[in-house]
C-alpha cells in the first residue's frame, strides 16, 4: 500500500486484549410522552483489531448504537463494555480517550485551518505543543492525502472528500484503540469512496484499530469488514463471517467470489426489511 | 458602451426615481403655492444643507460618537448577557422577560426618567441608545452560542473538554456571525436611540447633536433647515450601518472566504 503510520510502543501489547462488547442493550427515545423502542435487547462482540459494519435499513438503530457505544447516550439497561471497562456518559476519561468518532458530515470548525481541526483533540487534552505529537499530525496529514500547502486552508476551501480526510485525520489524532464511523462516505461519489476504503484499511491495519462502521452501502461493508452484522428493528438480526481475505484490494470487488457474498449480505438485507 | 451601461444599470432606477420624486415635490410646491413652513421645495432643503454644513456636521460628529458609544456598550455589554445566558438555563428563564421588556419600553416614554436619573449629559444619551439597540444583541448571540451543531458538540464531549474549553473553542466562534447579524440590526437602532434621547437632553445649551438642532428649528419654525437636519441622519444611519458592514465582512471573511475550490485528485 505504501502508506505507512507512526507505530506507538504502548498499543503493541494492549492490541490482543481490546473489544467491544454490548450485552442485552435497551434504549427507548420519548418523544411527546409516546416511548419508541430504538434498541432491543441488542448484543455484539467486536474482537481486538477488527472491522465490523453495521448494515440495516435507516431507523433500526445503527446510529444510535454508535453513540452508545460513544458513550454519548446512555442505555436504560443492558451492558456496553470496552475491553471491560463499563461505558456510559460518566466513564472516565481514560476510557473516553480510546474512543473516536468519525461523523457523517466531516464536522470541521470552519473557523479553524485544517491543522487545527485536526489538531483539535489534542488542544482540548493539553497536548498540542507536545513535539512528538506535532510531527504524528504532520505525519497523519500525508498519510490520508494532504499536500503541506493546504495544512493551513479553511475547510470552506475544501472539497467534500478533502473535508472527509481532514476529518478522519483528526480523529485518528489522538491515537484511538476503537474507531466509530457513522455514515462517513454517505455523501461522496463511487470513486472517492473507494478511494477512502483503501485508506481506512491501511489505517486500520497501521494502527491496529478496532473499528465499527455503520454504512447503507453493501459493497463497501464487504470490502471493509471482517464481519457485517444485519441490523433490523433495533438488534443485531444476524452476524455474517466476511469469507474474503485480507489484505483486500479494488480489483477483489469484481471477482466472482465478491459478487456471490454481495447476493448472500443482500439476502439477509432483505429478510430484515421483510 | 454597452458594458457601461449593464455596470450602471442597478443604479439608474433609484437615481431616476430619485430625480423623479425631486421634481414632483419641486412642481408640487410651485403650484400649490404651500408655504415655506409646512413644505419648502427641495432647492430651498437644499440651500439649507449648504447653509448649515457646519453646524449638521458637528452635530452629526457629536452624535455619531453618542451612536457608536452605545453601539460599542450594546456589543460588549449585550455579549456577556448572551453568555452567561448560555451557560445557565435558570438565569436564562428568570431573566429573558425583562430582555424583552428592554426590547418592548416605548424609549421615548422612559427617555424623561433617565434624564432625571442620570442627567441633561452625553451619558444618558448613549445609555437611551444601549437600551433600544441591546436586545438584538442578545437575542441573536444567544441563539448562536445555544444552537451549536450538534457534531460538533459531541465532538467536543467524545474529547471530555471542559464547560469552558466549549465555550472558548466552539461556542463563541460559532456565534461570530449571529453577533454581525445582530449588530447590523442593532447599528440603526442606536442612532434612533441617540436622535430620541438628544430630543429631551437637548435644551440644556450643553450638547448639540443632531437632535438637539432639530428640536430648535422646529420651535424656529425654520422647517427647510429641519429637514435638512432629516438628511443628515439618515446620512449618519446608513454611514454607521455600512460601517458595521464593512466591519462584519472582514471578520467574516475568515469564516466564509472560498478562494479556490480545491478538487479531488
Amino acid at each position: 500500500m505504501g502508506i505507512s503510520l507512526p507505530t506507538m510502543n504502548d498499543r503493541a501489547n494492549e492490541s490482543a486484549a481490546a473489544f467491544i462488547s454490548c450485552s442485552n442493550v435497551v434504549l427507548d427515545f420519548q418523544s411527546r410522552g409516546v416511548s419508541q423502542r430504538v434498541l432491543s435487547d441488542l448484543s455484539l462482540r467486536v474482537l481486538s483489531g477488527q472491522i465490523v459494519s453495521l448494515l440495516g435499513p435507516s431507523g433500526c438503530g445503527k446510529s444510535t448504537l454508535l453513540r452508545v457505544i460513544a458513550g454519548l447516550i446512555d442505555a436504560d439497561s443492558g451492558r456496553i463494555e470496552i475491553r471491560g471497562q463499563p461505558i456510559s456518559k460518566t466513564m472516565p476519561n481514560a476510557t473516553r480517550d480510546e474512543i473516536s468518532f468519525v461523523f457523517q458530515e466531516p464536522a470541521l470548525l470552519p473557523w479553524r485551518t485544517v491543522w487545527h481541526n485536526v489538531m483539535l483533540p489534542l488542544e482540548i487534552r493539553g497536548l498540542s505543543k507536545l513535539k512528538e505529537k506535532r510531527d504524528t499530525i504532520e505525519h497523519l496529514l500525508q498519510v490520508v492525502g494532504f499536500k503541506s500547502s493546504d495544512w493551513h486552508k479553511l475547510p470552506s476551501q475544501l472539497s467534500g472528500g478533502m473535508k472527509m480526510r481532514a476529518s478522519i485525520a483528526r480523529a485518528m489524532s489522538t491515537n484511538p484503540k476503537i474507531l466509530l464511523l457513522d455514515e462517513p462516505f454517505a455523501a461522496l461519489d463511487d470513486m472517492l469512496r473507494s478511494k477512502l476504503n483503501d485508506l481506512l484499511l491501511a489505517i486500520s491495519k497501521e494502527q491496529k484499530c478496532t473499528m465499527l462502521f455503520v454504512t447503507h452501502n453493501i459493497a463497501e461493508a464487504i470490502y471493509l469488514s471482517d464481519e457485517i452484522a444485519v441490523m433490523s428493528h433495533g438488534r443485531i438480526a444476524e452476524c455474517l463471517k466476511v469469507p474474503i481475505p485480507f489484505p483486500r484490494e479494488s480489483k477483489m470487488r469484481s471477482s466472482n467470489e465478491f459478487a456471490a457474498y454481495y447476493g448472500v449480505v443482500s439476502e439477509a438485507l432483505s429478510r430484515c426489511h421483510s | 458602451m454597452k458594458s457601461w451601461i449593464r455596470q450602471c444599470s442597478p443604479y439608474i432606477a433609484p437615481l431616476g426615481l430619485f430625480l423623479f420624486f425631486g421634481l414632483a415635490w419641486h412642481l408640487v410646491v410651485q403650484w400649490f403655492d404651500i408655504p415655506k413652513i409646512i413644505l419648502p421645495s427641495p432647492l430651498s432643503v437644499l440651500n439649507a444643507l449648504w447653509v448649515e454644513r457646519w453646524i449638521l456636521l458637528r452635530a452629526s460628529w457629536v452624535t455619531l460618537q453618542a451612536a457608536s458609544a452605545g453601539l460599542l456598550c450594546s456589543a460588549v455589554l449585550g455579549s456577556l448577557i448572551a453568555v452567561l445566558f448560555s451557560q445557565s438555563a435558570a438565569l436564562r428563564l428568570a431573566l429573558y422577560p425583562y430582555v424583552i421588556f428592554l426590547q418592548t419600553v416605548p424609549i421615548v416614554a422612559i427617555a424623561p426618567l433617565l434624564i432625571i436619573w442620570s442627567g441633561y449629559n452625553f451619558r444618558t444619551i448613549v445609555l437611551v441608545a444601549v437600551i433600544i439597540s441591546i436586545f438584538p444583541v442578545i437575542s441573536n448571540v444567544t441563539s448562536g452560542l445555544l444552537s451549536v451543531n450538534e457534531n460538533l458538540r459531541d465532538l467536543f464531549r467524545m474529547q471530555s473538554a471542559t464547560r469552558w474549553q466549549m465555550l472558548i473553542k466552539l461556542r463563541i466562534p460559532a456565534a461570530v456571525s449571529q453577533l454581525i447579524l445582530g449588530l447590523r440590526i442593532s447599528s440603526g437602532l442606536s442612532v434612533i436611540g441617540a436622535i430620541v434621547a438628544e430630543f429631551f437632553v437637548g435644551n440644556s445649551g450643553e450638547y448639540d447633536g443632531l437632535g438637539t438642532i432639530m428640536t430648535a428649528r422646529q420651535a424656529q419654525l425654520k422647517t427647510a433647515e429641519l429637514m435638512a437636519a432629516l438628511m443628515a441622519c439618515t446620512v449618519l444611519g446608513i454611514l454607521l450601518f455600512a460601517l458595521v458592514n464593512l466591519m462584519g465582512a472582514t471578520v467574516l471573511r475568515r469564516w466564509t472566504r472560498t478562494t479556490g475550490f480545491e478538487s479531488e485528485k
